[in-house]
């Protein structure tokens, strides 16, 4: 069927429909979609003539997508360089901070040990201290019934 | 089969051959129905978009995806409707991903509608006839432009393609009655773009 006899044939056409509001509902039509005045009919075949030569000259023209295609090779590798970035300042920020919070652990558990040390030396000097305060004011060298006779013996080595 | 030929089982290397052949004539089949489709589908998507790289991209994509899927189609439509209704869901789900990419640029390579009416035939017409064409192109580019989606995609079925409503019904998945709805609404919105002359 060619383009007007289309247009043409129709005889409950779309003079009606066109007539209808906003709101109204549309009832199909039966027959053929009559186009009415033939300078309507001759738009839309204007209409379809410069599509098809649009088309046409499109269609057959040699197409270069050279820039297109650097232009997302370029995209695509700042992107991924973008991202190699990230990630890795991620990992090496992960990386410091775990060295970091490890290296504080090492230093804190080092000054515990230390005060811990500095505590057994405090302790065992003052045991020390009390050992020879009580060795000196409440030990004795011989018991004191001996001591008469310790006295005669230190006086006859002296004679 | 005679009487008392007996019948030998295929063997693996005559399977193959069989397979290869399948394939080799699917391949043809497939290779002539974009020879003699493309063109069509691409002036559909291209009246449809207004933007001639979208219109290349959307026929790739149409003709990779009936590739994929040519194995399931059936023939109970012709190619033509089959390629159609793909490539009417390929640029429905273009808007719509468009519409949900609102941080991306927004405006489309769309040409405008004095670019595209100007193309038309030179054929046997005086300059007076050629420009009063032209402008009555340019109109109904505009009326095309204020349609919905739905108005639209039948409207240039009809009137660019010159497809039966039938044929529109099958490629858009609608009734025939819708498909009349539609375009009766279409074409009075057209015709009051053009002035409502009758």
């Amino acid at each position: 069927m060619s383009f007007n006899e289309k247009f043409d044939g129709g005889r409950n056409g779309l003079e009606a429909q066109a007539e209808l509001r906003e709101g109204e509902v549309l009832r199909p039509i039966d027959d053929d979609l009559s186009l009415g005045a033939p300078e309507f009919a001759q738009a839309l075949e204007n209409f379809r003539l410069s599509v098809h030569a649009w088309s046409e000259a499109e269609y057959s023209r040699p197409r270069t997508a050279v820039k297109t295609v650097r232009q997302r090779s370029w995209r695509l590798a700042a992107g991924w360089a973008l991202g190699c970035v990230l990630v890795a300042g991620s990992v090496s920020g992960g990386v410091y901070e775990r060295h970091h919070r490890q290296e504080l652990a090492r230093i804190a558990t080092a000054q515990q040990t230390e005060q811990q040390r500095a505590a057994r030396e405090q302790r065992a000097r003052e045991e020390e201290d009390l050992l020879a305060k009580v060795d000196s004011e409440v030990s004795r060298e011989v018991p004191s019934a001996m001591e008469p006779l310790a006295q005669l013996m230190a006086e006859d080595e002296t004679k | 089969m005679a009487a008392g030929t007996v019948c030998e089982p295929m063997t693996k290397a005559t399977a193959e051959e069989i397979a290869g052949r399948e394939l080799e004539t699917a391949a043809q089949e497939f290779a002539s129905v974009v020879a003699s489709h493309r063109p069509q589908i691409f002036r559909f998507l291209l009246s449809s978009t207004r933007d001639v790289d979208l219109a290349e991209t959307l026929t790739q994509e149409c003709f990779l995806k009936a590739h994929r899927n040519w194995g399931s189609f059936r023939g109970d439509s012709s190619a033509m409707t089959w390629l159609m209704r793909i490539a009417i869901n390929l640029q429905k789900d273009y808007w719509r991903n468009r519409r949900m990419q609102f941080w991306r640029h927004t405006q489309t390579n769309s040409v405008d509608m004095d670019e595209a009416s100007e193309w038309l035939p030179s054929g046997e017409r005086s300059a007076e006839q050629q420009l009063l064409a032209r402008e009555q192109v340019g109109r109904v580019w505009e009326s095309v432009k204020g349609l919905s989606e739905r108005q639209r995609t039948v409207f240039l079925l009809r009137y660019v393609e010159e497809q039966e409503l039938s044929e529109i019904a099958r490629a858009t998945g609608l009734s025939e009655g819708t498909v009349k709805a539609h375009l009766s609404r279409a074409v009075a919105k057209v015709r009051a773009e053009l002035g409502g002359k009758r």
